[in-house]
């Protein structure tokens, strides 16, 4: 059997059986296909399907595929469509043959010849179809039968992706099929028009009393996940709407009993919550519900669930931290989950979790998780958290910096990080920042150094040798701590060096110059110059290594500073003092400065950054410049120049931009710390003011992981400082303590606790007057953006949906041209007239409102809910029913009423929402689009559309008399 | 996040190629004849695409609701076949694959999977992967893994009757399946014994 045979096993000795079968039948599908039998034929696409799907190449067999679309048997058909909706797409050129048999087909008395022919167009529907079916596909909508009003509603979305230009002809029939009989007609519609406005949620917001009212009755699911998800993309537009909108959440939150609802509102109600941002008290209630049916759903069993809840507590604690902290247990309980991705999920929340309090204890979990993980992807992903976790908001929850350099040396120990880069970088922030780590940070630098054969096992693809990069600088820039500089500076000089990558060399090779400085500084002094004339000796004979260095950076750096090093092995033979006069070499301290800082340093004023500071040199000069230049900086130098003098502000900021996204998207570009930049930015370092530091842990041999008992220093100090503190009662609050500690609930507060070291965090340093620079840019090639279109706006005439003529609409015949010309006419003078009494009409609207409210008695059981929970708010109750009553009139401007009736905080009033002037009503039958449907349009608007049915009409007779002279000249 | 994701793709596509030996050889054999599209579609509908494939990682089925090149199609399925296969029986059933969803749902030898946007409701395309199978399930009584294979048309139209363009379009099963049966009879009526079943069942 043709697709028993297909399937067959994955074995291998199978395998060359298997092609040689398929390639048979393929044969055998060429010989069948060539015959007259449609049934033949039908079977031989089917077959292809099939392989299609195995993943053969099938697209020789477009035609036929098309020609059993076209058949008139159903049977035929419907494989003709499944086959063409597998198999073509955009691309395959016969679609451009389909587009009769499409339409003969969506015109077929069989619903189900309709619904085969909706459904194949739904998956390979191409600009030219959309455009030339759009409008059949819109008379489909108002078909007599839901099964096809379904399927034509849900295919709009696709043509108007397509053939954008049919999104406002098309809009008004859409809307109405929110309110069809049919609850799948409905559901449809309410599907499309969601999906249409997450898009461009702006368009979109006069519809939102009518989802309101479709939100508070429907009792369907799959459309209420759907308004909700809408409404949470309406808010942050709509400041009011997000009040409006909480009571009926939560009180679904409340009911529903459908877990999937029951995370959608609570993933809108965080949304809604968001942009409300600090709003009314009442929202810590919300958000509580919000949490609390989280904590439920982190605990079920599920592990669907679990992963859901945890998700959507990411998103609360970004506004809400305090709200999340208290579910400390159980997100820590969800590290030692089993599901890998469950624990990532956990992993994002601990960095709200976080405290001084209890910082220690959470990174000491996620080391023994480091070290029982298996795969590097997760153990990467939990080192990059610890850092995450430790160095936010500039290291605030650190109390002893001591612990957090021996967890990045232990961190060292990570086999096959990609993360190396990323220890060195905070290495290098901590030793510079504070100040009083440096003594320590050396010592365990200096080790790390002294062990590099253990980082460096494979060196080439090994990312972890990048710390010996900081360790280098650190133990060079901060030698005065060094105990022993001597030894680092063997260490730093070995052959094995040679082997790492070139800008770690680097580094090495300077750094060894600036700890010869320190041992000479050391030294000199003593009556035997023995150790100090050794060094030089020593640096005379490793360096020539590095002059061979195929890096130029290696190679300048090495041989600058061996000829500097033979220079003071003279001087020293003959006695000279040069220590002080080395270390002046290095001499100056760094101030870290933040990443964007040069971005930032505004131009002075009075400063053309643009203007020539000498005359421009002629073209001629500037050709002779070349050859004079060295070789082979030549080329480079004045380009340089060049480019800095022309390129204005805009063009740089471009071009940082383009930059910035080929940076991106490279995946080979590996973005520099800021802090190892700037750290050959600036000059050596004098005197550090030297902080003593009692160092009550004696260092530790590499190997052995040390950070832990830092916990437990910790603790004792803490305990000590706090015996200190309150000495009265010192008993209880102990007992306390030790009880506080388990629970996680510790009557301690944060300011209890006191650094270990008084440390100065050197707060980065940026220019004055700096501005943020938001980069906002959204994707220009999004196909949505093309629905961006304003929906309210009246239709033109010229935006009709094409409609199949014969001929070209332009050589209509004079008949039918009088027609038309006729229409706009009338209709003008009734609008004119019309427009007086809609004037009227208007102010009394809210008086009649009134009167209908008492006729209308079928009030939605959630307004009333609204109604007697506000019964201050008696207006705002009215405007509710109003929006009950199907909108008739403009919804634009109801919409203004309905959300004021929500309190308006004194911000929300400036809104983006421009309604302009009181809107006009005109009957709409002038664009045919809807009977009896009122359209509002601003003054102007209306002057534009008055100017141009004119046009029109004086087109269309314009068009009438040409065809007559035409004729006439003809006969 | 992403990163890692792909580069344990990177990790787990050497490592699985042996699993889908068959398809792989065959798509890269085809990938030089095919001719791709230079313009990536990246339009997001509600669901991207479904894909029902066996725990060996044989497509059993493939809709998508999203214009992409056969070469793209290949190398997207391949690699999430390979992810879905990679997670353990008990681990939660939601993944994220470049900036989609993937949502899948293991039933006997069968796994279904669903690709959906990022800012999708899983559990509602959970139960849409239930509703799918609780239709086949009815329709052909007790689905097995070879009433999809041999019947996959049968399969298609019953998804095309469920999902439309990406969106669920009918939530009543009875509605479906009313649906399918009316159009399979219109289709006996309309032609003597089906030609396709008929080789089935004969070969």
């Amino acid at each position: 059997c043709f697709y028993f045979r297909l399937t067959l096993s994955n074995n291998t000795s199978l395998f060359l059986q298997q092609a040689k079968y398929i390639s048979t039948c393929i044969d055998e599908i060429k010989q069948e296909l060539k015959q007259d039998n449609i049934a033949v034929k039908a079977n031989a696409v089917c077959k292809l399907t099939y392989l299609q799907m195995l993943g053969y190449d099938v697209s020789w067999a477009a035609f036929n595929i098309v020609e059993v679309m076209s058949s008139s048997k159903f049977t035929y058909k419907r494989i003709g469509y499944l086959a063409a909706s597998q198999c073509f797409h955009e691309g395959t050129d016969v679609i451009m043959l389909t587009t009769n048999q499409i339409r003969k087909d969506l015109s077929s008395p069989n619903q189900y010849d309709t619904g085969v022919a909706l459904t194949g167009l739904s998956c390979f529907v191409t600009p030219d179809l959309a455009r030339d079916l759009a409008n059949d596909i819109m008379t489909l909508m108002s078909h007599t039968k839901p099964y096809i009003r379904k399927k034509a509603v849900l295919i709009m979305y696709k043509v108007f992706l397509k053939y954008p230009e049919s999104l406002r002809p098309a809009f008004p029939r859409l809307k109405e099929k929110l309110e069809d009989p049919d609850p799948g007609v409905q559901s449809a519609a309410v599907n499309v028009i969601c999906e249409l406005a997450r898009r461009n949620p702006k368009n979109y917001l006069s519809l939102a009393p009518l989802f309101f009212k479709l939100m508070t009755s429907s009792t369907n699911n799959w459309v209420l996940i759907k308004i909700i998800k809408l409404f949470g993309a309406l808010t942050p537009l709509e400041p009011r709407l997000g009040k409006k909108l909480i009571e009926p959440l939560t009180n679904l939150i409340h009911s529903t009993s459908a877990m999937s609802l029951l995370y959608e509102c609570v993933n809108t109600v965080i949304a809604v919550l968001i942009s409300l941002s600090s709003g009314m008290p009442n929202h810590s209630a919300s958000i509580q519900l919000c949490v609390q049916k989280l904590r439920i759903l982190i605990e079920d069993s599920d592990q669907n669930l679990k992963y859901l809840g945890l998700l959507a507590m990411s998103k609360i604690l970004k506004t809400h931290p305090k709200s999340v902290q208290s579910h400390k247990d159980l997100i820590l309980q969800c590290l030692d989950d089993k599901d890998e991705s469950i624990r990532l999920r956990a992993l994002d929340l601990l960095y709200g979790m976080v405290s001084k309090k209890n910082l220690m204890e959470i990174v000491k979990k996620l080391m023994l998780h480091v070290d029982k993980a298996e795969g590097t992807t997760y153990r990467d992903e939990l080192l990059t958290k610890i850092i995450d976790i430790c160095s936010q908001s500039n290291y605030q929850y650190i109390t002893n910096f001591e612990w957090y350099i021996s967890i990045l040396v232990e961190l060292t120990r990570l086999e096959g990080t990609r993360h190396g880069h990323l220890i060195a970088s905070q290495m290098l922030d901590v030793a510079i920042r504070v100040k009083a780590i440096r003594g320590f940070a050396v010592a365990q630098m200096a080790t790390l150094l002294d062990n590099a054969h253990l980082l460096t096992g494979n060196t080439q693809r090994n990312g972890i040798c990048e710390v010996l990069y900081a360790a280098a600088w650190i133990c060079g820039e901060f030698s005065e701590h060094l105990e022993d500089p001597m030894q680092t500076l063997e260490a730093m000089l070995r052959p094995k060096v040679a082997t790492l990558p070139g800008h770690i060399q680097a580094v090495y090779v300077q750094n060894a110059a600036k700890l010869f400085a320190t041992v000479l500084q050391k030294h000199e002094g003593e009556t035997d110059s023995q150790v100090a004339q050794e060094t030089s000796q020593l640096l005379i004979e490793r360096l020539p290594l590095f002059v061979q260095s195929a890096n130029l950076e290696v190679q300048e750096r090495a041989s600058c500073i061996i000829q500097l090093v033979k220079y003071i092995q003279k001087l020293q033979q003959k006695n000279v003092e040069v220590a002080d006069e080395v270390t002046a070499l290095f001499a100056g301290e760094l101030n870290p400065v933040a990443p964007k800082a040069q971005k930032k340093v505004p131009i002075p004023e009075g400063l053309d950054l643009d203007a020539w500071i000498n005359e421009p040199p002629s073209e001629s000069e500037s050709e002779d410049e070349k050859p004079k230049s060295k070789a082979v900086f030549a080329k480079e130098e004045p380009k340089h120049s060049r480019r800095h003098t022309e390129v204005d502000e805009k063009e740089l900021a471009r071009r940082r931009e383009v930059r910035k996204q080929e940076q991106a998207n490279n995946p080979f570009y590996i973005k520099a710390s800021p802090s190892s930049q700037k750290v050959f930015d600036a000059p050596g370092v004098e005197h550090i003011p030297v902080v003593q530091i009692d160092l009550s842990v004696p260092l530790k041999v590499p190997g052995m992981p040390m950070s832990d008992q830092y916990v437990k220093l910790e603790e004792e100090r803490r305990q000590k400082d706090k015996a200190d503190k309150k000495k009265k009662d010192k008993k209880k609050k102990r007992e306390k303590r030790g009880k506080g500690r388990k629970a996680d609930s510790g009557p301690e507060s944060e300011e209890d606790i006191t650094p270990a070291q008084q440390v100065d965090i050197v707060t980065e340093e940026m220019p004055e007057n700096a501005l943020p620079s938001d980069d906002d840019d959204k994707d220009p090639n999004d196909p949505h953006k093309a629905l961006d279109i304003d929906l309210d706006k009246p239709l033109a005439d010229s935006e009709k949906l094409p409609v199949r003529t014969h001929r070209p609409e332009v050589l209509k015949s004079p008949a039918e041209d009088r027609e038309n010309e006729s229409i706009p006419q009338e209709s003008k003078k009734k609008s004119s007239k019309e427009k007086k009494e809609k004037k009227k009409d208007k102010e009394k609207d809210r008086k009649r409102s009134k009167e209908e409210k008492k006729k209308k008695k079928k009030h939605k059981e959630v307004e009333e809910e609204l109604m007697e929970s506000q019964p201050e708010e008696a207006v705002q109750s009215e405007d509710t029913k109003e929006m009950a009553v199907p909108p008739t009139s403009a919804e634009a401007s109801d919409l203004d009423f309905w959300l004021s009736s929500a309190p308006v905080p004194p911000a929300a009033q400036v809104r983006s929402l421009t309604l302009s002037p009181p809107p006009l009503l005109i009957p709409l039958s002038v664009c045919r689009v809807v009977n009896e449907r009122l359209f509002c349009i601003s003054p102007s608007g209306l002057s534009r559309f008055l100017t141009s049915l004119c046009l029109f009409s004086l087109l269309f007779t314009g068009l009438a008399h040409f065809c007559l002279f035409a004729y006439a000249c003809f006969s | 996040m992403k990163g890692h994701d792909s580069s344990d793709l990177a990790r787990e596509r050497d490592a699985s190629v042996h699993v889908t030996g068959l398809l792989t050889s065959a798509f890269t054999a085809i990938s030089h004849k095919a001719h791709a599209r230079g313009n990536e579609c990246n339009i997001n509908f509600k669901m991207q695409f479904m894909l029902l494939f066996s725990r060996q990682g044989k497509l059993r089925l493939q809709k998508w609701y999203v214009p992409l090149s056969d070469v793209q199609k290949k190398k997207i399925s391949r690699e999430v076949i390979q992810m879905v296969l990679a997670r353990k029986p008990k681990m939660c059933s939601f993944l994220e694959w470049r900036d989609l969803k993937i949502v899948y749902k293991r039933y006997a030898s069968l796994y279904f999977c669903c690709a959906v946007e990022d800012q999708e409701n899983e559990l509602i395309t959970l139960e849409i992967i239930h509703r799918y199978v609780e239709l086949l399930d009815k329709y052909f009584g007790s689905v097995c893994e070879l009433d999809i294979i041999f019947n996959f048309e049968k399969a298609y139209y019953i998804l095309d009757e469920f999902i439309l363009g990406g969106e669920a379009q009918e939530t009543s099963k009875k509605n479906v399946l009313k649906a399918i049966e009316q159009a399979d009879m219109l289709q006996e009526e309309a032609e003597t014994p089906r030609s396709v079943l008929e080789e089935i069942g004969l070969t």
